[in-house]
């Protein structure tokens, strides 16, 4: 059987996310008023930037699939604002 | 047909329902598509007779509810939107690009099978009891106090959704991925854009439509409020979830439509179409902005004022592409040598109706006329502008277009001409009476209304009987020349696109060799000789 | 390897049938935010109307078994990313033990997950079957389970259908390990890392709520 290590940027990347995932749940418990949820999103974004960058390959990929990936999200924050802005906004 | 084409590659039966060859799903999609359009049209007709008189007296107010409800159920989810995606669409797009097939055809035919599971768990509500909740199924009602089978049509319709996004994505990964070589993206058909784009359409919305379905089964089905008031819920959430897929749904019913049109058009003014840069964006501006606007489905709900002015304001935006689209279509035509074939007669009605349909679009999305017009038959018969006079005209335009080169077989032009016209005299007979109504001030849903109405009801109801009539006649003379028909040549109508560059019908895997492409598309000229796109 | 393989008469060549595949599941991918994205606007309307009942809903959560899915999910895209690296025939052992190595981490997901369930249920706070809650907050507790069954439940399935095509894949890897097999478990893993980012957000707007307070 021949050798294999696990890639070194897979390892660093796993180790990132829970270093993340125990910096967000200590967070969690600070009272940071508003800002808790501001900071767990963020985190979460972070998470899950490494997940696709790394694990997904984003970072090797060209702008088409770029693109691709990031239509969704765009889209996404189509539905949110749009849906939030009637809901923030009555009187 | 003595050569091998792909209607002869096999006539069993499984070669049929396990075919992975795109022509032949075009063709499954076809003929499921004749049934649902039937069974609309008859929802539609009892409606119509229905309303000749002032009073109920053909069906009881329930009965008329679960009419119009199936009525729209089955035109929206199982004919309008799977229309010329899944049958011109499947049949044509590998064919214009000069593919062997689409990307995934497994996909599609999984496509067609969820397409009818979805249909048949519909139909069993429709005919088990049916649903009485109109198509936009509105919580409450629909989740907590309607008698009806909510959550069986709504699990049919759920299926289906995964049809149109299977759909979506192959379409656009085909038209990625598999262009001829030197077919790039500006020598691309405009019916290819406008598939692109609704193929967007397809994928980014349904699957909030999905979810959205998913919660009122939750809802109903769990007795879990989600969108009740009674347990601070919101029922306007449901909407914005609802309208977040179904103002799009209306994008992904007419850009197909949009795109035929160019074909047309093109072919029978013998002319590019004018513009082509802009006519191409504007496909994709349409499915963009259209996201943004599903609020005016809204404006008296009780949505935000603020909410309700952006949405207005966005309303009028979208329409400027389809405008755009109009006059270039115009310009096509402007010192074009116009030839008057069927195919031709359709587009033309297409541009006059879905004029008036877009511009009665824009009285809705006015704020304060809204107010008034909302929920009035004014908003029937624009939609049904649009839907019926637009995408319904182009489905049978591209149809009888394309039918010598899916079929192999040449039409009667005179009964196709006349069954044109009297579809577009049917047509306005039915539906412009009902501007009058609803500017008037009779509310759609509605089966009794006040006897000063009944004139222009038993005109709607009077053409309706012209229209079904005329939409009948296709399936005799078309169905007729599929026996009888005179066989077409590869390029009936001398156009330069790819999928008339093979034979008619085209052979299982379409091309003996592949195409190169080296000119750009619409390379049309008045006496007839047109440059075919590949060398 | 030598690119004997046979490829379906659309494609070119192999390498355009693998691409093609890979842009496929993007396109998937992107349906699939919309799809949960749905369920965010509920959840960010209703947190919104109802901040406190979210708080209070948010602290009945369980923290430890919601912190250990996360990084068991975490830790099993890392071997789904590591078994794309090691899928090659003479590494085709690793890369099986690898996928089962992620299987395995999918299933304790989902026993932690149906104990998480049965707690929620013997303290009601399941909606529609039991559900009870202190009466300040109620109804926003009520509208918060909700969200987080739906939700839970959602990307369990598609946990589920993970897990089914990781298993698949590890039999035809052992199989035969040709370049359509790639294909398809660079595609599989790009799915199950999505499910993986739909966890992280479930795990920020479900745990992490009112923890502070």
């Amino acid at each position: 059987m021949t050798r294999w290590r696990p890639p070194l940027p897979l390892v660093a990347a796993w180790l990132v996310l829970l270093a993340l995932l125990a910096t967000t749940v200590t967070l969690a418990y600070r009272p940071l008023g508003s800002f808790n949820v501001v900071v767990a999103l963020a985190i979460g974004t972070l998470k899950a930037a490494t997940v696709a960058a790394v694990f997904m390959e984003l970072r090797h990929r060209g702008p088409r699939t770029l693109l691709f990936a990031g239509a969704g999200l765009f889209w996404l924050g189509i539905l949110l604002w749009l849906g939030t802005m009637d809901f923030l906004t009555r009187t | 047909m003595n050569e091998d084409n792909y209607l002869n590659a096999g006539y069993s039966l499984r070669s049929w329902f396990f075919t992975t060859d795109h022509k032949r799903i075009a063709i499954l999609y076809f003929a499921s598509l004749i049934v649902f359009f039937l069974i609309g049209g008859a929802a539609a007709t009892a409606i119509r007779i229905e309303l000749v008189t002032p009073q109920a007296d053909l069906v009881s107010s329930d009965m008329y509810n679960r009419l119009f409800t199936m009525h729209g159920i089955i035109m929206v989810w199982f004919f309008l939107i799977p229309s010329i995606p899944n049958t011109l669409g499947n049949f044509i797009v590998p064919l214009m690009i000069g593919a062997r097939d689409l990307a995934f055809p497994r996909l599609n035919l999984l496509s067609w099978y969820l397409f009818m599971l979805g249909g048949g768990v519909t139909l069993f509500a429709i005919f088990a009891g049916g649903v009485d909740t109109g198509w936009t199924f509105y919580t409450p009602f629909s989740t907590l106090y309607s008698n009806s089978y909510v959550a069986v049509a709504v699990t049919g319709v759920f299926i289906a959704g995964f049809s149109s996004i299977l759909t979506g994505l192959n379409f656009i990964v085909t038209i990625h991925r598999l262009r001829a070589p030197g077919l790039t993206w500006y020598r691309l058909p405009l019916f290819l854009w406008s598939l692109y784009a609704t193929s967007v359409i397809l994928v980014l919305a349904t699957p909030v439509l999905a979810m959205t379905l998913v919660l009122i089964v939750v809802e109903r089905v769990l007795g879990v409020g989600i969108f009740d008031p009674k347990i601070g819920g919101d029922p306007l959430l449901f909407q914005h979830l609802f309208w977040f897929y179904s103002h799009p749904a209306v994008y992904i019913m007419i850009l197909p439509g949009m795109g035929v049109i160019n074909e047309l058009i093109s072919c029978f003014s013998r002319k590019q179409v004018f513009g082509y840069k802009f006519v191409a964006w504007a496909s994709l501006a349409i499915a963009a902005l259209g996201f943004l606007v599903w609020g005016h489905h809204m404006f008296v709900s009780g949505q935000s004022l603020l909410a309700s002015l952006v949405f207005s304001f966005m309303s009028f935006m979208v329409a400027v592409p389809s405008a755009i689209k109009v006059f270039n279509w115009t310009a096509t035509l402007h010192k074009g040598s116009i030839r008057f074939d069927a195919p031709m007669l359709y587009a033309l009605g297409f541009i006059g109706l879905f004029t008036i349909g877009g511009l009665t679009g824009l009285f809705l999305a006015c704020l304060a006329y809204d107010v008034h017009a909302t929920d009035t038959y004014f908003v029937v018969a624009h939609f049904h502008y649009i839907m019926v006079g637009g995408m319904v005209t182009a489905y049978f335009g591209g149809l009888h277009y394309w039918w010598p080169k899916i079929t192999g077989r040449l039409y009667s032009e005179y009964w196709a001409r006349t069954a044109a016209v009297l579809i577009f005299f049917g047509f306005n007979l039915t539906f412009f009476p009902q501007f009058i109504l609803g500017a008037e001030g009779m509310p759609r849903r509605y089966h009794v209304y006040p006897p000063e109405f009944q004139v222009w009801n038993v005109l709607s109801s009077g053409g309706a009987v012209i229209l079904a009539i005329a939409y009948l006649m296709p399936l005799v003379y078309l169905g007729y020349s599929l026996f009888f028909g005179r066989r077409a040549p590869a390029n009936p109508w001398d156009a330069p696109g790819l999928e008339w560059q093979t034979p008619s019908p085209p052979p299982e895997y379409n091309f003996d060799t592949q195409p190169v492409v080296t000119r750009p598309p619409y390379q049309y000229s008045p006496d007839f000789a047109a440059e075919p796109q590949n060398a | 390897m030598p690119d004997v393989e046979a490829f379906a008469p659309q494609y070119a060549s192999i390498r355009h049938r693998d691409e093609t595949a890979e842009l496929g599941m993007w396109v998937f991918i992107a349906t699939e935010v919309l799809l949960f994205g749905g369920l965010m606007l509920g959840y960010i309307v209703y947190r919104h109307a109802y901040p406190t009942a979210f708080a209070a809903a948010g602290r009945h959560t369980d923290i430890v078994i919601g912190t250990a899915n996360t990084a068991i999910l975490l830790t099993s895209s890392f071997l789904v990313a590591c078994a794309v690296d090691a899928f090659a025939a003479e590494t085709r052992k690793i890369c099986i033990t690898l996928l089962s190595g992620a299987i395995l981490l999918g299933l304790i997901f989902i026993v932690l997950k149906g104990i998480e369930y049965s707690d929620e249920y013997r303290e009601h706070l399941v909606p529609g079957i039991n559900f009870s809650f202190e009466p300040a907050n109620a109804d926003g507790a009520q509208l918060f389970f909700v969200f987080y069954f739906v939700a839970t439940s959602v990307h369990a399935v598609h946990m589920l259908v993970g897990i089914g095509l990781l298993a698949v894949l590890a039999r035809l890897t052992y199989r035969s390990p040709d370049s359509r097999h790639r294909a398809a478990l660079h595609s599989a893993a790009l799915y199950w890392h999505f499910v993986d980012v739909v966890w992280i957000f479930l795990f920020a707007l479900i745990y992490l709520p009112g923890r502070s307070t």
